[in-house]
């Protein structure tokens, strides 16, 4: 008869190598775009080596190396989340997200300060103190902002993900044999960390 | 109901190995800060980056998991690394011979 194919009504279409692999794709896409900052960065820090150390003195080392071990924890917190879920623990993979969530917004509060004592010496973008300095402060200040400032967008946008995540697995959406959308979102907050691992050393530790 | 063969294959490590990897991250920030503090001259910026780039192949391989992806996980990897390093290579050779 037609309807002799039952069976097939229960599968559903699931592919999560391909659903990796289209994450993989997309975070190539982002390797690009930041890529393409750090081509100009590497440009200017060619043409003003000792203008762009000048400028690098005025970034606060401390907070700078303090945000990049937050960072790294967070890094940490959402891996685990897997192995946690992978090994069924529902809620202790709850918590390992919470923190990840938590130290997000740590990077952020100290993003916070230190722009905002940035902004209190008068040098943000198009600021009459900055325009006043040399061209290779300009740049350096310029890629400063524009380069930090994309990556922390991307720190908030992986914290409405996470929350995302968080939602999922409390839903038993994500669960111990499901949960490449952990996985995904994974890749994309050590995306995050990645960028910053390289920003940090070109940033705050050139003297 | 839900199979196939594309489904998770068992790559459970538990959590030592990555609290392991973590600590390793912590001890290679704490390097190349101390580090920079040293005047290592033209040298400073080479050691920066390759002491990132151990980082960075701690962080792919371990918590992006790719040490245990199929293999075309590693070739697109590959692949999107030498463009990257290829645009760089071009443009250099526009600045340098300016």
């Amino acid at each position: 008869m037609s309807q002799s194919n039952g069976a097939v009504v229960n599968h559903v279409h699931r592919d999560d190598f391909g659903a990796k692999l289209g994450m993989w794709v997309f975070l190539f896409t982002e390797v690009l775009l930041f890529g393409g900052m750090f081509l100009v960065y590497a440009v200017y820090r060619f043409q003003f080596p000792d203008l762009f150390k000048l400028a690098a003195l005025e970034l606060n080392t401390g907070l700078g190396t303090f945000n990049t071990i937050v960072l790294l924890t967070s890094s940490l917190t959402m891996v685990l989340a897997i192995v946690a879920i992978q090994k069924n623990k529902k809620n202790l993979s709850l918590f390992y997200l919470a923190s990840t969530i938590g130290f997000a917004l740590v990077f952020m509060v100290v993003k916070y300060f230190e722009w905002s004592a940035k902004f209190s010496h008068g040098i943000y973008p198009g600021s009459e103190e900055l325009l006043n300095r040399q061209n290779g402060e300009i740049l350096f200040f310029g890629l400063y902002f524009v380069m930090t400032g994309l990556h922390a967008f991307h720190v908030i946008i992986g914290v409405i993900i996470i929350a995302f995540l968080m939602v999922f697995v409390y839903k038993n959406k994500i669960v111990h044999d499901n949960y490449v959308k952990l996985e995904n979102g994974g890749l994309y907050w050590h995306l995050v960390d990645l960028i910053w691992i390289f920003l940090f050393p070109l940033f705050y530790l050139i003297h | 109901m839900e199979h196939g063969n594309t489904e998770h294959k068992t790559h459970s490590h538990g959590y030592g190995i990555y609290v392991l990897v973590w600590l390793a991250l912590i001890a290679l920030t704490s390097i190349t800060v101390t580090v920079a503090g040293v005047d290592f001259g033209k040298l400073a910026l080479p050691i920066a980056l390759f002491i990132a780039a151990v980082k960075s192949a701690l962080v792919i391989n371990y918590f992006m998991h790719i040490k245990f992806e199929d293999p075309i996980f590693k070739v697109f990897l590959l692949l999107s690394g030498v463009t990257l390093l290829v645009i760089f290579i071009l443009t250099f050779f526009d600045v340098f011979y300016r």
